[in-house]
């Protein structure tokens, strides 16, 4: 490990402790951040593959049901049927903090709170498949929106899982041991230099001695 | 309040309109680039696109992947499914985790 280019001084001393102290508490911390960061993604994850799964097949079906009614009607009375929507849906999103990341929440309204308004036409002229693929699509749709809050939640979440553990892993294999290194320099550094005006002062003292009183 | 939209060919699209969500019908990597960009811009939280239209435009979809709003969902086209709104999903466990562990099961 490279050693921090520092003066070995009492002062880069004490201050390097302090630095250490408080690195070793915020790698704690994000040691910390990051566990309970991925604890909350494992859930995540799962009811997202779950979601998507259902969300998947139901689209799915809906779409077999919207592939039947395009080739029993006409393009253009399909199209006509479905131009002017009676339900219109709005959503509310809220905010929820995990572990400092803001993942939305949504919360869909309805214009309308009559069931039967998805269909936004007459019975008479269209398919029956195409109540089909409505009525899937419908059922499914609150699925969808907690499929897109899940979602959201989960690239948010991989994002900080990355960034956190990447921190965790800079404090953990370079900056600590570089403190703990630079302050076991600083501190053989000191003692060297105690040692050796320790040894000059018995050598000067040696000399007067033997200058004042001949000992030797 | 914010809006829902949905993205892609007409064909797949079109029962969204029903529920009573913007459906634009879009098939063009150009256009939905655009689209995208002008719906993250107004007020759309959610945005639904069918795989093969997000085939087209990966970059702009993967810009707002880290940005809290909107959140872009693939959903299958009526062609059928691709599977990349799970590989997506895959990739996510694979940038948090460090490997795909969801692949065993």
């Amino acid at each position: 490990m490279a050693r921090l280019n520092v003066n070995p001084t009492r002062m880069e001393l004490s201050q390097l402790k302090k630095k250490l102290a408080s690195a070793r508490r915020g790698h704690k911390l994000l040691k910390d951040k990051r566990d309970e960061l991925m604890r909350q993604f494992m859930i995540l994850i799962k009811e997202n593959r779950q979601l998507r799964t259902e969300v998947e097949a139901a689209i799915s079906e809906a779409n077999r049901y919207m592939a039947v009614a395009g080739s029993v009607m006409q393009r253009e009375a399909l199209e006509t049927a479905l131009m002017l929507p009676k339900q219109e849906v709005e959503l509310e999103v809220g905010e929820k903090n995990v572990m400092s990341v803001y993942i939305p929440e949504f919360t869909a309204k309805y214009r309308t709170d009559d069931s039967n308004d998805i269909y936004s036409y007459g019975m008479a002229f269209t398919s029956i498949d195409l109540d089909g693929a409505v009525s899937a699509l419908s059922a499914v749709f609150p699925k969808m929106i907690r499929l897109a809050e899940v979602e959201k939640a989960c690239q948010l979440m991989a994002d900080e899982i990355e960034k956190t553990r990447r921190r965790v892993n800079a404090l953990e294999h370079i900056m600590i041991p570089d403190y703990e290194e630079t302050i076991k320099y600083i501190t053989m550094k000191l003692s060297e230099n105690e040692r050796s005006t320790t040894t000059s002062l018995m050598k000067v003292k040696d000399m007067v001695l033997k200058q004042s009183h001949n000992y030797s | 309040m914010y809006k829902t939209a949905v993205i892609g060919d007409s064909a797949s699209v079109s029962g969204f309109a029903a529920l009573g969500l913007s459906v634009f019908r879009e098939n063009e990597a150009e256009k939905i680039t655009k689209l995208i960009n002008r719906l993250a811009a107004s007020d759309f939280a959610v945005i639904y696109i069918t795989e093969p239209a997000a085939a087209l435009v990966g970059d702009t979809i993967n810009k707002y992947r880290s940005s809290r709003l909107p959140s872009i969902v693939l959903i299958p086209a009526i062609e059928g499914n691709t599977g990349d709104g799970m590989r997506a999903l895959h990739e996510a466990v694979e940038k948090a985790v460090g490997s795909d562990i969801l692949k065993q099961n």
